[in-house]
């Protein structure tokens, strides 16, 4: 029926202009039955969401707020003690370095995976022989099940036996014990996780790529600009509004990477390489002695964190869709 | 035109060149898995499997089958729960203008942002209550959220794109908008069902977090699984971790393979998972 409304001139928010009655086109197509129609097609998804989104988040809210143990947790009479899980978790001596270690695995990882992803994109865009297929070769690494790469790069870092260490010492670098010194291991699984996200930057900047009109370049060209000149003043501009969307998504993904960490090091040694989301699984589930609550804390400050990126991203990309 | 063609084929040389850096750790997982017992310690390693053998691969027929299998079923439950869930709700938001429905987008993009460990915890307080530890279905259920909130979202820009005259006529012909979804919607949606499928089974099949945690320990375990034992029980047959390694990826490799347009088609158009 009346898709896309004749683009509304100027109309706020195209994407509500369908659903009041007030819109001409839909006011005969007895708006009722339709409306019933709709939300019985959305019932499922919308059960759903409830059941196994907000079910379980305010499984998590209520585990924070009392004092479960393994006993308490089958019989569910845990008492509530408010925010002392909260108060534990923020006096715990974890805490400081869990937090910065989550902000330095965070900014590390998004500046190189968009920086070579970038760079990759601009490379590719030039369109030589073999070009589409070795971009697709690109993809693999973020294809593949993060357990395969987390423990190819395990063995690829292992002290005595890895390749890397065995390349470094023939241009003569001594033995790096890349994950079991404490003052490695960070970056170790930080050299992992770039890996398994310049796939991601490449294919959404390279898409990017294709809506810059190549008249501009050519035009560039002709003024004389290098081609470092036509990046920074043609191809950066432009593409400012797909980096912010590359850049916020990668954000609130990389905030909650735990798979790559905890195969690798388990936050370890000594939580030289823990990050809120592996703490979090570390206090509910690492432990002989299980503690949900701090555990859930930790993992609802993550969510809030996230959440708050996340409606960043929304916003940004709306006020795009609408310019 | 000379000189450009040879320009061509330098950059070809680079991508060439780049490509093999990239691809480095999965050739190496390769080699790795072809590498004898009595070589893997050797110093420095053998860059090509010399001794080749395949006694990694022989250690994954007996021992992986189950995980595999297992892995399979969990995939292909993943997609068909996904795709009734989501494809409805494609169809509804897309064409159906449900009151309500910009505040069901957003929360399903909110749904993204929630890290897979959160869901994990609550997940598991909530089957340990109903018993449902260690059971495929649970899995199923679990892993499904990590595509559906995509799925729906997929679904809705294409079948944004049908024409609305088309589910007009249909309506004039006296189909309600069941008869419509069915005869109509879906079949024309044949790629987004494609791409969501792929993405819903390659999710599943990787996933880790929530068998983790909510199988982990029991009869039925995925792949996922069946490597972390192998690394946890500090298993130094790194020949063997590395071929279950390369057959848990066989998929990844089929989809690039088969599907590589519907894979780049779904990282841009929903722009999840890195």
């Amino acid at each position: 029926m009346s898709h896309t409304t004749e683009v509304p001139h100027r109309r706020p928010t195209p994407g509500h202009s369908g659903a009041g009655p007030t819109t001409p086109p839909r006011a005969r197509r007895r708006p009722g039955s339709q409306q019933f129609a709709a939300w019985a097609f959305l019932a499922p998804v919308t059960l759903y969401l409830v059941l196994f989104y907000a079910y379980p988040l305010y499984r998590n809210i209520d585990l924070s707020l009392r004092n479960y143990t393994v006993r308490s947790f089958v019989q569910g009479d845990a008492p509530f003690t408010g925010v002392e899980n909260y108060r534990t978790v923020f006096d715990d001596p974890t805490f400081a370095p869990a937090l910065l270690h989550t902000v330095v695995f965070t900014a590390v990882c998004l500046v190189f995976q968009y920086v070579i992803g970038l760079a990759l994109a601009v490379f590719f865009n030039q369109h030589f022989r073999l070009s589409a297929t070795l971009r697709a070769l690109f993809l693999v690494p973020w294809l593949l099940p993060l357990i395969v790469s987390a423990s190819t790069w395990s063995w690829m870092l292992n002290s005595e036996s890895g390749v890397v260490n065995a390349l470094l010492g023939a241009v003569g670098v001594d033995q790096v014990n890349w994950l079991t010194s404490p003052s490695w291991s960070l970056t170790s699984v930080i050299i992992a996780n770039i890996w398994i996200g310049v796939p991601f930057n490449l294919v959404v900047l390279y898409s990017g790529l294709q809506s810059v009109p190549a008249a501009l370049y050519e035009a560039a060209a002709l003024d004389g600009a290098g081609a470092w000149r036509r990046f920074w003043s043609i191809t950066f501009p432009l593409l400012r509004p797909v980096s912010a969307i590359t850049l916020l998504l990668g954000l609130v993904y990389t905030l909650k990477v735990f798979d790559i960490i905890w195969i690798m090091t388990k936050g370890g040694p000594a939580d030289s390489s823990t990050t809120f989301a592996t703490w979090s699984y570390q206090l509910g589930f690492g432990n002989l002695v299980p503690a949900f609550g701090p555990g859930a804390a930790v993992g609802n400050l993550l969510v809030v964190a996230a959440l708050v990126f996340g409606l960043v991203y929304v916003r940004v990309q709306r006020k795009q869709a609408l310019s | 035109m000379n000189r450009s063609g040879k320009r061509t084929w330098g950059k070809t040389a680079v991508g060439v060149l780049l490509t093999g850096i990239m691809l480095f750790p999965v050739y190496w997982m390769l080699n790795v898995s072809f590498t004898r017992d009595q070589d893997m310690r050797k110093s420095p390693p053998d860059l090509f499997p010399v001794h080749g053998t395949l006694a990694g691969y022989r250690t994954v027929l007996d021992e992986q089958l189950p995980y595999l299998g297992t892995s399979l079923v969990i995939g292909l439950g993943t997609v068909v729960l996904t795709v009734a869930l989501s494809a409805p709700a494609g169809y509804a938001l897309a064409k159906l203008r449900p009151r309500g429905g910009g505040v069901l987008n957003f929360l399903l993009l909110a749904a993204q942002m929630i890290p897979g460990i959160i869901l994990a915890m609550g997940f598991y307080a909530i089957y340990l209550q109903l018993g449902l530890l260690q059971s495929v279905p649970g899995l199923i259920v679990a892993d499904s959220t990590l595509a559906v909130p995509f799925a729906v979202l997929i679904f809705t820009a294409f079948m944004s794109g049908i024409p609305g005259e088309l589910l007009q006529a249909a309506k004039t012909d006296g189909a309600g908008p069941l008869r419509t979804f069915w005869s109509i919607v879906l079949p024309m949606s044949r790629n987004a069902v494609v791409t969501v499928s792929l993405f819903a089974f390659l999710w599943s099949w990787s996933d880790f977090v929530f068998a983790g945690t909510l199988v982990n320990g029991g009869a039925h375990e995925p792949i996922t699984l069946g490597i972390y034992h192998y690394i946890g029980n500090n298993n130094q047959e790194w020949n063997a971790i590395m071929a279950t390694a390369v057959v848990a990826s066989l998929p990844a490799a089929v989809i690039l393979v088969l599907a590589q347009r519907y894979v780049a088609a779904g990282v841009t158009a929903g722009a999840v998972k890195d």
